[in-house]
C-alpha cells in the first residue's frame, strides 16, 4: 500500500498551487501538515482524480492514476474537508448509495461495515436523516462510508475541522487505530498540531512543496527543535496554526 | 449487465427517486404549472386560436388538445433543468465528488443520472395526462403506450442539455438565468403553443427560429406518438440533438486541468 507522486505541478491561473511535489508514503498513519492554502486540498483532489496535474505522475498501490483510475478508486476511500453527505437521506441511504457507486450491493455494504458502524456508535442511527446528526456524527458517517468498499488507502482532508474536542479525539484515535488494525495506508491532512504524535509519519507542506518528511520526533531532533510546533514554524513561511 | 453496473444503476436511480419524493413541492409545481396552462390559458385562448385540421389529428381539435403535447414537453424541460439544478447543488455541496470518485466509467454514471431523470419525467407526464383527461383532452389508450419511448428520448435529450448547462453554471444563483435564456426561449419559440404556420403568417424569421429549435422537434415527436404515429423528421432531429448534447455533457465532466 503506497502513494507515490513524482514532480507534480498544478496551477490556478498562473499561481502554482502544487510545485514539483514528490512524495512517497507507505502503510501506516501519515500526517500531512500545512497551513491553509499550502496545497493540501489541491493535492487530495489530484490524488482522487478530480484534478488533473499539469505535469508529473501519481501512482497508488502501483497503479498509474492516468491509466488505471478504476483500479485506484476501488482501493481508495476519501473523507473530504467539506461534507459530501446527502442531508435529506438517511445514514443508511447515504451508505448504500456510496456502495452502489462502487458496484456493491446494499446487503454486502452493510455487512462490510457492521463492525465499523458499531465501533463508531452509528448502528442505532442508521435510519436517522443526516440532517438531524451533529457535526461529529456526520464525520463518523463519512469515515464509515469511506471504508465501505474496504479500501487499502484512506485519505482524510481536515476531517476534524469544526468539531468539538471529544469528537476530534474520538476520530483521530479511531483513524489512527485503523491503520494498525487493517494495515492500510492513511493520509491525514491537517493544520492542527495537536493531532500529531511523536511516532507519526509527518509530511510538512507549504507553498505547494514538501518541506520535510519523516518520523515526527526524529524530524524535531534533526532540525534541533523542541516540538512539532517549532519545527513547523521553522519550515513554513506563513505559518497559520492552531 | 455486470452486477457492479447493475448495483450502481439501481443506486443512482433510487437516490434520484428518493430525493424527488422528498421534495413534494417539486412534484406539485411540476403538475400545477402545465395544468394552469391547460385549464386557464387554453380556456381563454381557445376561441382566439382555433386550430384547423392538421397532422396527426384527423379532425378539428380543441386548443386544449393541441397544446397538450407541448405542455408534456414543458414538464420534461423543467424536469431536465431541475436535474441540472440538482447537479449544481451537488457540486456546491460536494456530493458530486462522491459520484465522480466511483471506479465505474463516468459516461456510465452520467447515463444513469439521465435515465433516472427520464423516469421521473415519464412519471410526471403520465400523471399530467391523466389530469388532462378531465378537461376533455382525448388521447387514445394506445397513445399512452406509444408515447413512452418518445417521452424517454425527449427526457434524455433535455436531461443531457441540463447536464451540459450545469457545468456552465458556476453558481447556484445563476440558475435563474437558465429560465430566461434557455427555458422560456425554447418553449415559446416552438410549436408547443401554436402551430408554426400561424407563426409564419406573423413573422418569417421567427418561424425559422422555431423550425430550427430542437424543442419543436420534441413537441412534434410527442404529438405524433400520442396518436400512435411516428414523425420521422422530428425523431431524427431529436436523435441528433441528443447525441450532440450527450457528447458535450460528457466532455464537460472531465477533471479540472491545472495547466498554467
Amino acid at each position: 500500500m503506497s502513494i507515490v507522486t513524482n514532480e507534480l505541478t498544478f496551477y490556478y491561473g498562473k499561481k502554482a498551487a502544487i510545485d514539483g511535489l514528490s512524495l512517497n508514503i507507505n502503510s501506516g498513519f501519515n500526517v500531512l501538515l500545512g497551513p491553509n492554502g499550502a496545497g493540501k486540498s489541491t493535492l487530495f483532489s489530484m490524488l482522487t482524480g478530480l484534478y488533473q496535474s499539469a505535469s508529473g505522475d501519481i501512482k497508488i498501490n502501483g497503479y498509474d492514476l492516468n491509466h488505471e483510475r478504476a483500479k485506484i478508486m476501488q482501493s481508495m476511500g476519501v473523507v473530504f474537508q467539506q461534507s459530501t453527505l446527502d442531508l435529506d437521506l438517511s445514514v443508511k441511504q447515504n451508505l448504500t448509495y456510496y456502495a452502489a457507486l462502487h458496484g456493491i450491493s446494499s446487503s454486502q455494504a452493510l455487512e462490510n461495515i457492521s463492525e465499523i458502524l458499531s465501533q463508531l456508535q452509528l448502528t442505532q442511527r442508521l435510519n436517522d436523516k443526516v440532517r438531524s446528526l451533529n457535526g461529529g456524527h456526520r464525520r463518523r458517517v463519512e469515515i464509515a462510508r469511506a471504508l465501505i468498499h474496504q479500501p487499502k488507502v484512506l485519505l482524510l482532508d481536515e476531517a476534524t475541522v469544526g468539531l468539538d474536542i471529544d469528537s476530534r479525539k474520538m476520530i483521530t484515535e479511531y483513524v489512527g487505530s485503523l491503520s494498525q488494525q487493517l494495515g492500510i495506508c492513511v493520509l491525514w491532512a491537517t493544520h492542527l498540531i495537536d493531532e500529531i504524535a511523536a511516532d507519526d509519519q509527518l509530511i510538512i507542506i507549504d507553498d505547494g512543496k514538501i518541506q520535510a518528511q519523516g518520523i515526527s520526533g526524529e524530524l524535531c531532533k534533526k532540525h534541533n527543535v523542541a516540538d512539532v510546533y517549532q519545527l513547523y514554524r521553522s519550515l513554513t513561511a506563513s505559518a497559520e496554526i492552531s | 449487465m455486470n452486477n457492479r453496473y447493475l448495483y450502481c444503476f439501481n443506486g443512482i436511480v433510487k437516490r434520484e427517486i428518493l430525493r424527488f419524493f422528498q421534495q413534494r413541492s417539486r412534484l406539485l409545481s411540476a403538475l400545477v404549472r402545465p395544468l394552469l396552462w391547460l385549464v386557464v390559458f387554453a380556456a381563454g385562448f381557445r376561441a382566439a386560436l382555433g386550430v384547423s385540421i392538421m397532422e396527426p389529428y384527423g379532425t378539428y381539435i380543441t386548443y386544449q388538445q393541441y397544446i397538450t403535447p407541448g405542455l408534456c414537453c414543458m414538464i420534461i424541460l423543467f424536469n431536465g433543468m431541475q436535474s441540472s439544478l440538482s447537479m449544481v447543488y451537488d457540486r456546491e455541496m460536494g456530493s458530486m465528488k462522491v459520484l465522480l470518485m466511483s471506479p465505474l466509467p463516468r459516461p456510465f454514471l452520467l447515463c444513469c443520472k439521465l435515465i433516472a431523470s427520464a423516469l421521473l419525467s415519464l412519471l410526471q407526464v403520465v400523471i399530467f395526462l391523466l389530469f388532462a383527461q378531465l378537461v376533455d383532452v382525448d388521447i387514445p389508450l394506445m397513445g399512452y403506450v406509444s408515447s413512452i419511448p418518445a417521452i424517454f428520448l425527449i427526457a434524455f435529450f433535455l436531461g443531457a442539455l441540463g447536464l451540459m448547462l450545469s457545468n456552465l453554471i458556476k453558481q447556484l444563483e445563476n440558475f435563474a438565468g437558465v429560465m430566461n435564456f434557455v427555458i422560456f426561449p425554447m418553449f415559446f419559440l416552438s410549436s408547443a403553443l401554436y402551430p408554426l404556420w400561424k407563426m409564419q403568417e406573423a413573422s418569417l424569421w421567427l418561424y425559422w427560429l422555431c423550425q430550427f429549435n430542437p424543442f419543436t422537434a420534441c413537441v412534434e415527436l410527442l404529438r405524433f406518438a400520442l396518436y400512435g404515429q411516428m414523425n420521422i423528421l422530428a425523431l431524427t432531429t431529436v436523435l441528433i440533438a441528443t447525441s450532440i448534447a450527450s457528447f458535450f455533457a460528457l466532455m464537460s465532466f472531465k477533471p479540472l486541468h491545472g495547466r498554467k
